[in-house]
């Protein structure tokens, strides 16, 4: 059992960490704000609460695991929050999102 | 494993350190300042020091930013760069740099159990505090009560730097006779249902949380400042989200500065009241029948003295660069 | 592998000398008030770093727990005194600044040092 919920839970913390790293990598490669912005907040929430449920499988039942839950639920809410503040910041500062044919050298 | 990811903060923790020197553009460079915060709350934790990396990311990351923000908000944001490349100041810094780096070679290596400053105040502190304190936190009963003179001090700093903010910019800017109430165009974010919805949700939880960590700064990292910190967080997300004006009616002026005031009469109104008892200045033994539930008591009121002033000095600040009226 | 015992110490060393290059060749205010955070920070990072003990844990006294070894809390108590200093010498210092502006228009020091001038 024990067994089990180890590999449970080093399966959780890789997918999150793969989660983040492919969010840091599209918030560098993507040529504009909102697309940024898109690829940054999406996977950092999911990978953030991935890692998250990782550490609770692994701090068993107590005190610990309730106040990770209690963490989880609160990033669970702020982070899409932030993310759409930001975005609705930066439209209302009149930064419009441009279509772009093609991603050749833009940066 | 752990130092590797220690090594590994301290690099970004220099790059992000070079792009706040660098940045020309002075939003960027708040923005970095609250992540070079995080950062270095991260380091603290990895070093052991949970008291200090809980406060690092409660002032540092959160008021602090804030802070900077309103002051941009009523200022420039934008630096103008240097107008001759002068060699000087690149000289007298990179000499002192490698004089200090050449000094460190002395050092006792990180996490010397041998090293001169574990040899003699900290074991006395860490014996002694179960047997006259009896709380689990050694920093808090060192701050509270073995060094309770010091944190006196440093309540009264914070109560100055409140003082003279509203010194400085309680009066009315030249343009316009306004006084410290907003104007109408300061309504915050009335017209984002996201934002508010959650916030509102979650305003009461801040609050909450701050009282916990106050009253659990005996038993776990915690105390007086974090607990400020913490609250004056929950309120300056309401002021953000309602507006300026719906926030100094919910806690005006008047009421801020009698938390300012009366933080500082608690602290010291204990101080006497031991010399009344007739103990010595700040000596807890005498409060209560025997001497650890004295320190017990001595310690949760002076906390809460710690935990009034501070929220009271961080909204303050907040609101008297939020209500001035802005230059554009 | 001195490096790594050492390491803490030069990150110190280096952060300190770009805050005090900060404050000392920028001439925007608010970029010297930045500077002065980062020189601040290094000092607590130094401290911080001085109470780590090998082995041991956060000093917080476990109940039942012997021979267990705890960090140094004394340079703790100092710096979690000294953050909260910095904040109420940044508040300060950032009023002062919007004085200034309001006064003077600019915050550049060159800028107001030449209005001071005429």
């Amino acid at each position: 059992m024990e067994y089990a919920i180890d590999i449970a839970s080093w399966l959780l913390l890789i997918a999150g960490g793969v989660f983040v790293f492919i969010g840091g990598v599209g918030a560098l490669r993507m040529p504009d704000f909102y697309t940024r912005m898109h690829a940054a907040s999406l996977t950092d929430t999911l990978g953030t609460i991935l890692i998250l449920l990782g550490i609770i499988l692994q701090a068993g039942l107590s005190l610990a695991a309730i106040k990770l839950a209690a963490i989880t639920v609160f990033l669970l809410l702020t982070c899409p929050t932030a993310a759409y503040a930001l975005a609705n910041a930066a439209r209302l500062s009149g930064l419009t999102p441009e279509p772009r044919v093609s991603d050749a050298e833009e940066s | 494993m752990v130092t590797l990811f220690g090594v590994f903060l301290l690099t970004l923790l220099v790059i992000t350190a070079f792009g706040i020197v660098r940045a020309q553009h002075l939003f960027v460079a708040v923005m970095l300042s609250g992540i070079f915060s995080l950062q270095m709350a991260a380091i603290f934790f990895i070093l052991d020091a949970a008291d200090v990396a809980l406060t690092e990311a409660a002032v540092g990351a959160g008021v602090a930013t804030v802070l900077m923000l309103g002051a941009l908000a009523l200022t420039d944001d934008r630096e103008r760069g240097p107008k001759r490349h002068r060699w000087a100041p690149i000289v007298v810094v990179s000499l002192t740099t490698l004089m200090v780096i050449y000094a460190t070679f002395d050092k006792p290596r990180l996490g010397d159990p041998e090293a001169p400053v574990h040899q003699h105040v900290a074991p006395w502190y860490l014996e002694e505090t179960p047997q006259l304190i009896d709380i689990p936190n050694v920093v808090t009963a060192i701050l509270a009560s073995f060094r309770g003179y010091d944190t006196l001090g440093e309540l009264f700093v914070i109560f100055t730097a409140g003082i003279g903010v509203l010194f400085l910019l309680a009066n009315p800017s030249k343009r316009g006779a306004r006084s410290l109430l907003p104007s109408a165009e300061a309504e915050g974010l009335r017209h984002h249902l996201v934002p508010r919805v959650v916030g509102r949700l979650l305003v009461p939880f801040i609050v909450l949380f701050g009282l916990y960590v106050q009253f659990h700064g005996d038993y776990g990292p915690g105390g007086g400042f974090q607990a400020g910190a913490l609250i004056s967080a929950g309120f300056i997300l309401y002021a953000l989200i309602e507006g300026e004006g719906t926030a100094l009616r919910a806690m005006s002026f008047r009421v801020l500065r009698a938390m300012i005031a009366g933080g500082a009469v608690l602290y010291v109104g204990v101080g006497i009241a031991g010399m009344l008892f007739g103990g010595n200045f700040l000596d807890y033994s005498v409060l209560a029948d025997n001497p650890i539930a004295g320190q017990h008591l001595g310690i949760l009121l002076i906390e809460a003295g710690v935990g009034l002033t501070v929220t009271g000095t961080l909204l303050t600040v907040f609101h008297a660069f939020a209500a001035r009226e802005q230059r554009r | 592998m001195e490096f790594l015992g050492l390491y803490n110490y030069w990150v110190f060393a280096i952060l300190l000398m770009m805050g005090l290059y900060a404050v000392i060749s920028r001439a925007n205010l608010i970029k010297k008030l930045l500077g002065m955070t980062i020189f601040q920070a290094a000092v607590f990072l130094l401290y911080i770093s001085m109470d780590k003990v090998d082995g041991g844990t956060a000093p917080i006294i476990q109940a039942g727990a012997v021979d267990q070894l705890y960090s140094n809390p004394l340079p703790q108590v100092l710096i979690l005194t000294a953050i909260v200093v910095g904040i109420a010498t940044l508040s300060l210092g950032l009023a002062i600044v919007v004085r200034i502006s309001e006064t003077y228009g600019t915050i550049e020091e060159d800028e107001i040092r030449k209005m001071d001038e005429e």
